[in-house]
């Protein structure tokens, strides 16, 4: 995995004492709270319903043993013991004193990390595939770019004042785990006739109250042109996007209002004008940065079966390993998402214990998966018995990756100032209804996405089930969604109808559900049957 | 306390400043007034009249004015980019990157602050038209980039 040299370590030494002078003369008063906020922001610092909240940026989701051991260790020492994995692979903490929030700076900087413009309007982390590295049908390995692309947009002096945030993932297979269409800018690394690798760009998609799924701009932009077409990208973004109303600023709706052809007019003009400035780095510089992504020395002749009859490790490998390119090896993922728990949480003990099974089992390398779960990506097969008995000792088992007991919730009303309706309860309480009735197993792959409001940090829009918490007279109600995608078969759920309290969205997820038991074909999954049946008969059956 | 902070040597040219708008019309007029929406580049044809472009920035949190700065100076502009209105020392460090050379703030910035803001970075990650060296060239040996 990449590691700072000199440089990149000097400019996150040199972040944290920026913003310790700056908390200090916030806390002195000399700086108002509305001068602050930006510059808190920019540093991950969120002022939410009961304390700060940090979150923490973990590059393309990526983290060594050492690094996952810190995290562990911030939970402990400065939250209550617990740390939150996030959908943009994040983590965050959400019991922080303002004051305290320096030192962590601090301690993340000692592990090359840091929570550099993980808000505020600015270039976010940049996000990718979870699997990247290990994923039997990548072209290439998409991380090299992507922190090509994180160098280029940290401390970007143009772009740090955006008309909204803007989020960028990058993968580099026609399988899609990183919703890279819901993006601001999505990049699939990709192959020419030629046979050249470079990135087709695809701009202008979101979640937010205005879904939208990105549009192809440039199918092919030539890898020695990635910084310069990205940066012409953000500037006709940074120069024309709305600023006169948050909830248009997002570049979707510029894109959409502009139309993508005349954008992409614009961009292409940008982009030539800015090719005659040098701003490109060279090839070098990516060459300097992929043999850090090199594969790891897997061994050969290794065993390529799993031996054990255990049922419960069966079920385990059976649901949450995944297909590796190396023979002998699987991806494993460990859920977050045990049955009645909190979808992303885990304890400062259990982040440790993550660190240490990387470095003892994947090469020191695990992920964070947007779908709040924890992967090891490279482990052996015959070792894999041996690691989920130490899971299941820690409570790290939860054999339910991909089912719908795998939820992904927002923090909601029980953090979150912007929130309409809690959302931990709700996940609780359909993973305890599905754990019970002992239907998850048939269902398969069924993804459950729940929001607490409109702004859809649950990416409610693209589960095959959404689920978003309304405000109604005062009285939180939850609206359900079905048919939504966030793979490459990108779509957008629709609303079946009326909302329900608590317990009545718990009841309609079972009969939706009930009705793909009884309709599906062979093969196919909720959202297969869904497409193919329509709305109409789930309807009924939820409030016929 | 400095109400107007300058990285040049010529004299200040303090001529007023026209709108963007009436600017075709009065290129004597010298001093030139960007606002948010304006587009920078009707500026272009008539620069070599200018001698001071005022960059407006009514709210700091609004950033077109950034971008402004830079296609100016991306098109060999010499004259002052001045940044004036909501500025604060915490912008400093990216405005000297694109392109301003001067400041005029409503609300006057601490000398010290100013010092700070600006000595604080060595390196940048990216290149502009303002001459640092960005990493990815000290990497590469290649420090005229
Ligand atoms: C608790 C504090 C949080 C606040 C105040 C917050 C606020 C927001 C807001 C206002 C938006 C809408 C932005 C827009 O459409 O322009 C948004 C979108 C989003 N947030 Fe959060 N969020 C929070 C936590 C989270 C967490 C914990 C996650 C990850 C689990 C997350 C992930 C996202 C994602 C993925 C989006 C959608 C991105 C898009 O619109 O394209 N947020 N958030
Ligand atoms: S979706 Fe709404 S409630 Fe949930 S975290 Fe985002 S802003 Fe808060």
């Amino acid at each position: 995995m990449y590691q700072y040299d000199k440089y990149d370590q000097q400019m996150v030494d040199t972040r944290v004492e920026e913003f310790r002078d700056q908390t200090r003369r916030r806390l002195s008063g000399e700086l108002s709270e509305e001068k602050f906020r930006p510059l808190r922001l920019m540093n991950g610092l969120y002022l939410q319903l009961h304390a700060y909240m940090l979150r923490v940026a973990v590059p393309y989701g990526t983290l060594s043993g050492a690094q996952m051991k810190a995290l562990g260790d911030i939970a402990d020492k400065y939250d209550r013991g617990y740390g939150h994995f996030t959908t943009r692979q994040n983590i965050q903490y959400n019991w922080i004193k303002l004051e305290d929030a320096p030192e962590i700076l601090a301690d993340l900087a000692k592990v090359e990390m840091h929570a550099i413009q993980t808000s505020g309007n600015c270039i976010r982390n940049i996000s990718s595939d979870h699997f990247a590295g290990a994923a039997a049908d990548e072209i290439i390995d998409p991380r090299p770019y992507a922190e090509l692309l994180r160098q280029w947009s940290s401390f970007h002096p143009e772009f740090s004042y955006l008309p909204r945030k803007f989020k960028i993932a990058v993968i580099a297979s026609d399988t899609d785990r990183a919703a890279m269409r819901l993006h601001d800018i999505g990049i699939q690394m990709v192959r020419n006739d030629a046979g050249e690798i470079g990135c087709a760009f695809y701009v202008g998609g979101g979640m937010g109250r205005t879904p939208m799924v990105a549009p192809l701009i440039n199918a092919f932009v030539p890898l020695d042109e990635l910084i310069t077409y990205s940066e012409a990208c953000l500037r006709v973004y940074n120069r024309h996007g709305r600023r006169d109303n948050k909830y248009k600023a997002r570049i979707k709706i510029l894109v959409h209002e502009m139309g993508k052809d005349e954008y992409t007019r614009q961009v292409e003009e940008e982009f030539t004008h800015l090719k005659a400035q040098g701003i490109e780095p060279p090839l070098a510089e990516l060459a300097r940065i992929e043999p850090y992504f090199a594969d790891p020395a897997f061994k050969t002749g290794i065993v390529d079966e799993i031996a054990s009859d255990a049922p419960d490790f069966a079920l385990w490998v059976g649901r949450n390993t995944v297909l590796h390119k190396a023979p002998g090896y699987v991806s494993a993922v460990i859920s977050l998402k045990p049955v009645g728990g909190i979808p992303g949480d885990a304890s400062a003990d259990q982040i440790r214990l993550m660190g240490d099974l990387a470095t003892e089992y994947s090469f020191d390398e695990c992920r964070v998966m947007h779908t709040q779960n924890i992967v090891l990506p490279h482990v052996e097969k015959g070792r894999l018995k041996e690691l989920y008995d130490t899971l299941a000792a820690n409570g790290l088992a939860a054999p339910n990756l991909d089912t719908i007991e795998d939820i992904i919730a927002c923090p909601g009303l029980d953090y979150c100032s912007l929130a309409n309706a809690r959302s931990i309860p709700v996940a609780q309480k359909i993973s305890e209804r599905f754990a019970g009735n002992g239907k998850t197993a048939a269902l398969g792959e069924l993804k459950l996405k729940i929001s607490g409001c409109i702004n859809a940090c649950g990416h409610h829009h693209a589960g095959h089930i959404g689920i978003l918490g309304v405000d109604k007279k005062g009285v939180e109600n939850y609206q359900l969604l079905l048919g939504g995608s966030e793979a490459q078969d990108t779509s957008l759920g629709k609303i079946t109808g009326p909302g329900f309290d608590e317990d009545g969205i718990v009841d309609a997820v079972e009969k939706a559900t009930d009705v793909y038991l009884e309709k599906r074909e062979d093969g196919e999954r909720f959202l297969d049957t869904y497409r193919r049946i329509g709305m109409d008969p789930f309807k009924e059956a939820i409030y016929g | 306390m400095v109400e107007l902070l300058r990285f040049r040597d010529d004299e200040p040219s303090e001529s007023p400043a026209v709108t963007v708008d009436s600017f075709g019309d009065q290129s004597n007029a010298g001093a030139v007034r960007i606002e948010p929406g304006d587009d920078a580049r009707e500026l272009l044809p008539h620069l070599a009249h200018v001698r001071r472009v005022e960059i407006n920035f009514p709210v700091f949190g609004d950033g077109r004015g950034y971008s402004a700065a830079r296609i100016l100076r991306e098109a060999g502009f010499e004259g002052e980019i001045r940044a004036v209105g909501d500025v604060a020392v915490d912008q400093l460090a990216y405005m000297r990157r694109c392109g301003f050379d001067a400041f005029q703030p409503d609300k006057a910035m601490n000398d010290a602050d100013v010092e700070v803001a600006l000595s604080r970075w060595d390196d940048v990650y990216q290149k502009t038209t303002d001459g640092l060296t960005p990493i990815w060239a000290l990497r590469h040996g290649n420090a005229d980039v």
